[in-house]
């Protein structure tokens, strides 16, 4: 017999101010499977969870509807404790009344509490038809893939090989280093970029555990978390990996934006990558040097800050000063964004040492003229007000990293998320920042969005940190909301194989029926099978179409009994 | 006879507009009480019987809301739920329920601003087209 407990949380005045939490219970308890219904205080309490799984004991409750905040915080904790109590995780339904109802209907509370008797009553209607469910488990391969040798993947493959982990690092470029291959020194700190470099590579070279593919891609990958099984390619041959966790960490690259500011027109006009090149072979030659920040950021289409060049401007305008004291640099910005103490001081410093600022707006953005002896930028300096003229040798821009050319591909190759402009995108912006809502894939560094190369060299280890967990556990737990078929009412159609965004669904012989069958490792349980089939023959565990079907029952049977 | 209160069914999904929704809540962002919330993985899974049975049974309106294209959990869930939704408004008018009783949108996890405007603007749509006609031959 189904015995629904219904716990309904006042959270203090947060719900109970608007919601009439008496009332709800009463209303509970005339709804159909429920055994017993009652009220907290707070329901998260450790009060609050000790009187649910009293009353779960006492009045022998096998299905459990709490009616308070938000499962997407709070489902962890009430799961737990009808485990605790001895029922199925699986046998608990939430109902939010508080971030849904009380906090939205604060002036209402007689249409708050309606309202709260009719989620309440869907709950309770849903809570009904759950069913317990076993959580599956599926064996990690102690193998790890990282894709990108740039400073971030180079710290997350050295970070991997440090706790023993198997690696293959996949580079497409002939040589390890990303972006710092042309960078010398990299600021604030003035720290040497290719020593950086030459100690993470030469960490994961010493370690019999790694392997290092230049000029290489990967062609194909397939599979889910522990079980990935990724195709590199070097042009020549393709070598087949298995691993149980993969890092991204193929970065950015610099914008140049041809035709903007004479950039491509004329010679003189370089992005800052380029004048790293020149600084790092000592061939610079200028004298009179006018960088311009903010060259194709925070503009219309492109409105990010990119973080990394403000900071840029300001090293490669002091190692411009170290090597000719004599020259004179401008920089023309929008803002300086030099945040941290050594950035900062790099600015003051930068200041002190004469380096000028000018500013200007997006309005009223610098023009590069270009003449037979040099170029000159005219600027609109807003802080004097009026138009000036500044001759250079050289114009620097300032330029923005950007998503490289090929993201689409790898996006589409990983399926994981790109943002607007092409970065990826993480599970959770704070509580997950390294890990994609792919299970197994990991981000870090430019890829993500701009970064620096200690932010890089962070989330590298972070990164291989998270990938090192189902790693080192040698196993991953399931959770129950995957698809699962009724192979009597399955025609074997394919519509449901079609409609899956992960390949989970197959057509196969499934005891002696040809039926869809669901892996139920690569499920994500988002369900999209379930709408795309014609014969209800595939269900989402803890969605079902009974369950959703018995909500809206619920729903019209609250309403039609609430206007009696 | 009393005010006419629009009784409505929302599919949220999990990632995008049901945490749009707890966002909206958590600013206290005020908004008429006549929506209410069912949680769903992905917009995707929403089969187009749940609006015809809703609406056959008598709900005023169905919002279906999804993550913003391209941004969806499970990568192009919602470009199902794209094509279906619209498909099941062309159907419902065929068999004369006004397609408006249905709506589409997209409310990301930081939107809790659209949500309000769109459960505002749902309802106060759905008050214009009064009482859904089913409720008169609900069985």
């Amino acid at each position: 017999m189904i015995k629904i407990g219904v716990f309904i949380c006042h959270c203090g005045h947060n719900i109970a101010s608007a919601v009439d939490v008496e009332k709800v219970v009463e209303f509970a308890k005339t709804l159909p499977g429920v055994a017993y219904a009652g009220h907290n205080l707070y329901s998260c309490s450790q009060e609050g969870l000790s009187s649910i799984k009293k009353s779960i004991e006492e009045n022998e409750l096998n299905r459990v509807v709490v009616a308070a905040c938000t499962p997407r915080t709070h489902e962890p904790l009430f799961r737990r404790a009808c485990e605790q109590a001895g029922i199925n995780k699986y046998l608990f339904e939430f109902v939010n009344i508080r971030e849904h109802c009380s906090w939205i209907h604060t002036k209402e509370p007689e249409a708050a509490t309606e309202k709260a008797k009719k989620l309440v009553a869907m709950g309770v209607a849903k809570a009904a038809l759950l069913e317990p469910q076993e959580e599956g488990e599926s064996k990690v391969i102690p193998r790890a893939v990282v894709i990108g040798a740039g400073i971030a993947g180079l710290a997350a493959a050295a970070s991997l090989l440090e706790q023993g982990i198997e690696t293959h690092l996949v580079e497409k470029d002939d040589r390890v280093g990303g972006l710092l291959k042309d960078i010398a020194i990299i600021g604030p700190e003035g720290t040497d970029s290719q020593k950086l470099i030459g100690t993470l590579i030469g960490d994961i070279e010493n370690s019999p555990k790694a392997h290092v593919h230049l000029n290489s891609r990967v062609k194909e990958l397939k599979g889910f978390i522990g079980n990935f099984e990724v195709v590199i390619a070097d042009g020549v041959e393709e070598s087949k990996v298995e691993a149980g966790a993969i890092i991204v960490a193929t970065g950015a690259r610099e914008l140049r934006p041809d035709g903007e500011y004479g950039l491509g027109e004329c010679a003189q006009v370089v992005t800052q990558l380029e004048l790293e090149k020149m600084l790092s072979k000592s061939e610079l030659t200028a004298k009179s040097i006018v960088m311009i920040n903010c060259a194709g950021s925070r503009q219309p289409g492109r409105e990010y800050c990119s973080r990394i060049c403000c900071n840029a401007s300001l090293k490669n305008a002091m190692r411009i000063l170290d090597l000719s004291p004599d020259a004179a640099v401008t920089i023309i910005h929008r803002d300086i964004m030099s945040c941290g103490t050594a950035a900062e001081a790099l600015y003051r410093n930068a200041s002190e040492r004469g380096v000028r600022f000018v500013r200007y707006s997006l309005e009223q953005r610098p023009q590069v003229k270009t003449g037979t002896g040099g170029v000159s930028v005219e600027v609109f300096d807003e802080t004097l007000d009026e138009k000036i003229d500044l001759d250079a040798d050289m114009v620097v821009l300032a330029t923005p990293l950007v998503s490289p050319d090929d993201s689409v591909e790898t996006s589409k190759l990983l399926k994981v998320p790109r943002d607007k402009y092409g970065f990826f995108l993480e599970a959770h912006v704070k509580l997950r920042p390294v890990e994609f809502s792919t299970d197994g894939v990991f981000v870090c560094g430019s890829a993500r969005w701009p970064v620096n190369a200690r932010e890089c060299i962070w989330q590298g280890q972070a990164a291989a940190a998270k990938a090192s967990i189902p790693i080192s556990e040698g196993k991953v737990r399931i959770e129950a909301i995957t698809a699962e078929v009724n192979t009597e009412k399955c025609a074997a159609c394919g519509n449901c194989v079609t409609a899956c965004p992960f390949e989970a669904i197959e057509i196969t012989d499934c005891d002696g029926v040809r039926a869809a069958k669901v892996n139920e490792a690569q499920c994500k349980g988002c369900g999209t099978c379930v709408a795309a089939c014609h014969n209800d023959a595939i269900q989402q565990k803890g969605f079902s179409s009974r369950q959703l079907g018995a909500m809206i029952d619920a729903l019209v049977r609250a309403t039609t009994e609430g206007a009696q | 006879m009393s005010e006419f209160n629009p009784n409505i069914l929302a599919f949220c999904c999990n990632w995008c507009s049901y945490a749009g929704a707890d966002l909206a809540g958590v600013n206290r962002l005020q908004m008429p009480p006549n929506v209410n919330v069912v949680r769903v993985m992905c917009s995707a899974s929403v089969k187009p019987e749940y609006v015809f049975k809703a609406l056959s049974q008598g709900i005023d309106g169905v919002l279906v809301l999804g993550c913003h294209i391209g941004d969806c959990h499970y990568l192009t869930g919602n470009h199902r739920t794209a094509k279906r939704i619209p498909l099941a408004a062309r159907i419902l008018e065929k068999v004369g329920i006004d397609p408006k009783r249905v709506r589409l949108d997209w409310v990301s996890a930081a939107e809790g601003e659209k949500f309000q405007h769109v459960v505002t603007e749902f309802v106060e749509d759905i008050r214009k087209l009064g009482p859904n006609p089913m409720r008169e031959v609900r069985f």
